[in-house]
């Protein structure tokens, strides 16, 4: 379990590091926390010729929350995004999934956007940022583009960043008033990979809900939005029918069988967690817009 | 004596030095030594066609390559059949590297020296071996069927069949006015050391000595078996076992593959060489077990208690036989845990698998035998709508039966005898810590929440301190200093205060003074190893004596010293004074110092011991005739027979309505190992013990595909529980002393684990109402049986359908 030799580098800038992707191209790949990437190279499941850690690249370790989203560097580590107060109160669905992400240790290291570009279907943040329809910031030689979440993930392990290119941001969007968040995920040990995951987002206006999405960890191949209005939307979260929703989200998800757990049983699980994710999420809705009434 | 220390539950002293980084492990051992690496089979059978080097030779920092033509002498043969057993008809050990055929994937084919693990593996990747699959046999079906052959020289792949018979079992199950059938089956798992195998080998070649580093639970044993592979004099090897991250019974096989290659290379390169194992290693090429399909029948009466049992079971016991058939053997007799059927017969099969071998590992074959006997009680007690706590009593040996003569032969040849117990006591116990008669009203306010929750049971006896012997030598300095050593090893049993808790009392010294040194061969040549939970059986009583030893020669130079006699001296705190007059006295310090006459005063204590210090008899010589110089003593601790230490756990489980979920709410232990040396480590190792229960219970197996592929080798998919899945565990104790060995005692380390994934499959059972007859269980397999029952495919239990009737 030791990695293939490879040639490190340690650039001090965005343009540094990315002159060296543009050399080696194929060959290289970037590191920030590790969390993925080192095992991959120790137990040499890919053996790149050039590692480029962007760890000593100033300017992308900050967390930024405008009125319309929160932006966080590439060195952004999760735990500092999960404990940023100001982020939690402009978009709830950080935290609430941040939190399943494995465990404090590995929250402390690993980075939001390192676990985005991974693309992992299994990862937690990626769902976040297409629910909360946010763009990764991505920087090559050639310049700097804007990728929205939902063309960024192509597959399982795969998104559309270039060879060359480092995602140095990512910018999570926020809800609209009275918006409710809520996420749960069931694994086989605290902190694991989930057998299956969901973030849910349930908007309620007047006491009625009018809007109701939800994304899905390790049950879908890339993450995507579910619109579950259709199911929710008319009813007051008392009344509104969470079954129905969850029937459409059994339907909508195709997980994988693996050694943990059946497809079949993934898909059970689905619905369960939406049947009891959509009503916190709709009631924290109503709870969100008394209170922002009460600021206002 | 001032505070008795024999007791105490005082803080492991050990645990500032380890927990603070200061331990030494293997890994921390031998910088620049050369590091080896191995090329394993990716195969489960296959015959090696070809082995092609040449594409590592020139990468920089190759030292040596070796295959299996490489080998010389002993080290080319097969390694050693460590315990034969005449029902062993068909055993296979496996050669260091394999010559021409491969029997499970890891198995080792290719050594690589070089300068630095790095390189090493490096090379590893460029070597090409060319294979001839052969069709893999995995899992005991597949053995059993012998569709294919793991080694021709095993038809059948059987490897070894007993049977053993008190009475006549299927007479009484016949005759017995109830009979039930029973189906069984428990996967395979391993123990996960923090720190895997790891051997650094030292040749000196101007001495023409080996030193052996390695992290095994033997350092006796390694030392012996690499000495007489590398046809070396035992004198000329010396094996050192350092701070060792766990061992559970994988490092208690031995000469693992690389302990004798490591040693061999590095005499032969004449540099010093280390293997670190990595993890992937520790899952494909150490060691597994657990893995048993079972078949009981059963005969009882009206109250439940056992006519006649008749079990047979088919052991997988992986690819090779190097451990013999320990583990099975202890399945088939530790099975009847405390109970005394009217007659018994059990028969077994090893089967040959192309899988990872199987040997010990913590509860050695007991949970297997546990989870046997305790659903089968659970089985009876359904059948006759009876308290499953009181079909267990009316099946109880009792007290005043002790000792208990089971007429089978235990793991070690002897009679299968338990010395003391009372299980009765333990249930009174355990169903009062659990609320046992509370229990319908507990199930009642959960059921009324909209929870399902299940109460679970299970009883054992656990053989302990097995033989043959342990030593223990005790040395006072003239300082003060009390050195102790005996030579099995320590892997976390927290020896180092054990011990020196029972030498501070049997010698009268703070037990800051006193120092103690495990596994290493320069300081005890005579061991077996730490493993069976007999450390403290047999080396706490070999040191007791030793220190015994001790005392008496401190008080009798003593008495001579201080012309009184022996019988009006106490030794406090490492002073031997006359009771009753303390200003007359001496430190033992200064004993030693009188015990061991000098020619040289290279200090003052020297000074005191020369020849001109003071007035002599010169009539006699300055070391008595039946003397030896020094303050310091050694003797040997030899049991007849194996200790019987015992326990009964309960858990209470929650199982999800929807999601199968299955969540441990409590979990009750009592446990009897006799008189306690340090309550606390025995509280630990019962913690850790139910921990790695809770583990194999709900969480960890190896998942062998077809092919002989471990599909989970790894800690991502290997689901060792984590904190927060192992329960709070509340424990108490009962002490019914061993009447087998001086201090008492019974051995507590494997004991936790032993009942815990039987007490699961029963609490699950009692949620869900319909039998559990295959562990582990994860939520979706929980899941699936809940289906198959809905689907009448699984009958319920009668109590259930009783109940919801």
């Amino acid at each position: 379990m030791k990695p293939s030799p490879f040639e490190y580098h340690a650039p001090r800038s965005i343009d540094a590091a990315v002159a060296v992707l543009a050399e080696v191209g194929h060959d290289g790949k970037v590191l920030a926390g590790g969390q993925s990437l080192i095992p991959i190279l120790n137990m040499r499941l890919a053996s790149p010729a050039h590692l480029v850690d962007i760890n000593r690249v100033s300017g992308l370790d900050t967390v930024e929350v405008t009125a319309e989203h929160v932006r966080i560097g590439a060195l952004v580590r999760h735990a500092q995004l999960e404990h940023h107060d100001g982020a939690y109160a402009a978009q709830p669905l950080l935290r609430q999934a941040l939190l399943n992400v494995a465990h404090p240790v590995i929250r402390n290291r690993g980075t939001t956007v390192g676990s985005i570009a991974h693309a992992d279907p299994s990862g937690e943040m990626p769902s976040v940022l297409v629910l909360t329809a946010g763009v990764v910031e991505a920087t090559s030689v050639r310049g700097t583009r804007e990728i929205p979440a939902a063309e960024f993930f192509l597959g399982p392990l795969e998104s559309c960043l270039a060879e060359d290119e480092v995602a140095t941001a990512v910018r999570f969007g926020r809800f609209s008033p009275g918006t409710g968040t809520a996420f749960q995920e069931i694994a086989r040990r605290h902190g694991d990979y989930a057998l299956a995951g969901m973030a849910a987002v349930v908007t309620v206006r007047d006491g009625v809900i009018t809007e109701a999405g939800a994304s899905f960890v390790s049950l879908t191949a890339t993450p995507d939005i579910l619109d579950l209005s259709a199911a929710l939307a008319g009813a007051t979260p008392e009344d509104a029918d969470y079954a129905a929703a969850a029937a459409l989200v059994r339907d909508h998800v195709d997980p994988d069988a693996d050694i943990h757990a059946s497809a079949e049983y993934r898909r059970m699980l689905a619905g369960a967690i939406a049947e009891r994710l959509l009503p916190v999420a709709a009631r924290r809705g109503i709870r969100q817009r008394s209170e922002q009434e009460a600021t206002a | 004596m001032t505070t008795k220390l024999f007791g105490a539950p005082i803080t492991r002293r050990e645990d500032p030095r380890l927990v603070s980084g200061n331990g030494k492990y293997l890994d921390d051992l031998g910088a620049g030594a050369l590091a080896a690496a191995f090329v394993r089979s990716p195969y489960a059978h296959a015959r090696i066609v070809d082995i092609d080097v040449s594409g590592a030779l020139d990468v920089e920092g190759v030292v040596a390559i070796y295959t299996h033509e490489d080998l010389d002498g002993a080290v080319a043969d097969r390694l050693p059949l460590l315990i034969p057993h005449p029902a062993l008809t068909a055993p296979m050990v496996a050669y260091p590297l394999a010559p021409t055929h491969v029997k499970h994937v890891g198995e080792p084919v290719v050594m690589v020296v070089a300068a630095d693990r790095y390189v090493a593996e490096d090379a590893c990747g460029r070597i090409r071996v060319d294979y001839e699959q052969l069709p893999p046999v995995v899992g005991v079906e597949a053995a059993r069927a012998a569709t294919h052959l793991v080694h021709e020289e095993a038809p059948g792949n059987v490897a070894a069949h007993l049977v053993q018979e008190v009475g006549d079992a299927r007479a009484a199950v016949a005759a017995a006015p109830h009979r039930l059938e029973l189906d069984l089956f428990i996967d395979r798992s391993a123990s996960m050391p923090m720190e895997g195998k790891g051997v650094l080998a030292q040749w000196n070649a101007d001495d023409q000595m080996m030193r052996i580093y390695s992290s095994t639970q033997t350092a006796t044993g390694v030392r012996a078996s690499v000495a007489a592979k590398l046809g070396l004099p035992l004198a000329k090897v010396e094996c050192i076992a350092p701070d060792i991250g766990g061992g559970f019974g994988a490092k208690i096989m031995h000469p693992w593959a690389e302990e004798v290659l490591v040693p061999w290379a590095a005499r032969r390169l004449n540099r010093d060489v280390k293997w670190v194992e990595d993890r992937r290693e520790h899952f494909i090429s150490s060691t597994h077990e657990r893995s048993q399909v079972q078949h009981v029948e059963v005969g009882f009466d009206d109250d439940g208690r056992v006519l006649g049992l008749d079990v047979t079971f088919w052991h997988d016991n992986g690819a090779y036989t190097p451990y013999g058939i320990i583990v099975p053997i202890i399945t088939s007799t530790q099975l009847l845990g405390p109970y005394k059927p009217g007659a018994y017969r059990v028969e077994f099969f090893s089967l040959y698998t192309t899988t990872v071998i199987v040997t010990p590992y913590r509860g050695a074959g007991r949970p297997q035998g546990v989870y046997a006997m305790e659903r089968t009680m659970d089985a009876i007690a359904d059948y006759l709508g009876k308290d499953r706590a009181d079909v267990r009593s009316a099946n109880f040996i009792l007290p005043e039966e002790m000792p208990y003569d089971h007429g089978l032969l235990f793991q070690d040849g002897r009679p299968y005898k338990y010395d003391s117990g009372d299980f009765p006591g333990s249930l009174a116990k355990l169903k009062a810590l659990v609320g046992w008669d509370e229990w319908a009203d507990y199930r009642a306010a959960a059921e009324a929440e909209g929870r399902r929750v299940g109460l679970g049971i299970g009883c054992y006896v656990e053989g302990t301190g097995v033989g043959p012997y342990e030593g223990g030598h005790v040395q006072v300095e003239t300082s003060g200093r009390v050195n102790v050593a005996t030579g099995l090893t320590t892997q976390g049993q927290g020896h180092q205060t054990a011990f020196a808790q029972i030498v501070a009392d049997e010698l009268g010294v703070p037990i800051d003074d006193v120092y103690v040194t495990t596994g290493d061969t320069r300081k005890m040549a005579y061991a077996v190893g730490t493993f069976a939970s007999r450390a403290a059986v047999v080396s706490g009583n070999a040191v007791a004596l030793a220190a015994r030893a001790v005392r008496a020669k401190a008080l009798r130079l003593a008495a001579n010293a201080l012309e009184v006699d022996e019988a009006d001296l106490e030794i406090v705190d490492g002073i031997v004074r006359v009771v009753g007059s303390p200003e007359s006295a001496i430190p033992l310090g200064t004993l030693s110092v009188l015990s061991n006459p000098l020619r040289y005063a290279f200090d003052e204590a020297a000074k005191a011991a020369t020849q001109f210090a003071g007035a002599a008899d010169f009539s006699k010589p300055p070391v008595a005739d039946d003397e030896e110089p020094g303050l310091e003593g050694r003797d040997f601790f030899s049991p007849t027979q194996s200790t019987f230490a015992n326990g009964m756990h309960a858990a209470i489980v929650e199982t999800d309505p929807v999601t199968a979920e299955i969540t441990i709410l409590r979990y009750c232990v009592i446990h009897d190992c006799g008189n306690l040396i340090n309550p606390m480590i025995v509280e630990g190792q019962v913690h850790g013990g139910v921990g790695q229960g809770v583990g194999g219970a709900l969480y960890e197996r190896m998942v062998y595909d077809d092919a002989g592929q471990l599909l989970n080798a790894s800690f991502m998919d290997f689901l060792m529980p984590y904190a927060s899945e192992v329960p709070h565990v509340e424990t108490d104790h009962l002490m019914t002393p061993s009447p087998l060995n001086p201090l008492g005692v019974k051995g507590a380390g494997e004991a936790g684990c032993i009942p815990v994934t039987a007490v699961i499959a029963s609490a699950i059972e009692d949620a869900e109402g319909f039998p559990i007859r295959s562990m582990p269980i994860s939520p979706v397999e929980l899941w699936e049986l809940r289906r198959r029952h809905a689907a009448g495919e699984l009958p319920s239990l009668r109590r259930h359908t009783a109940a919801t009737s």
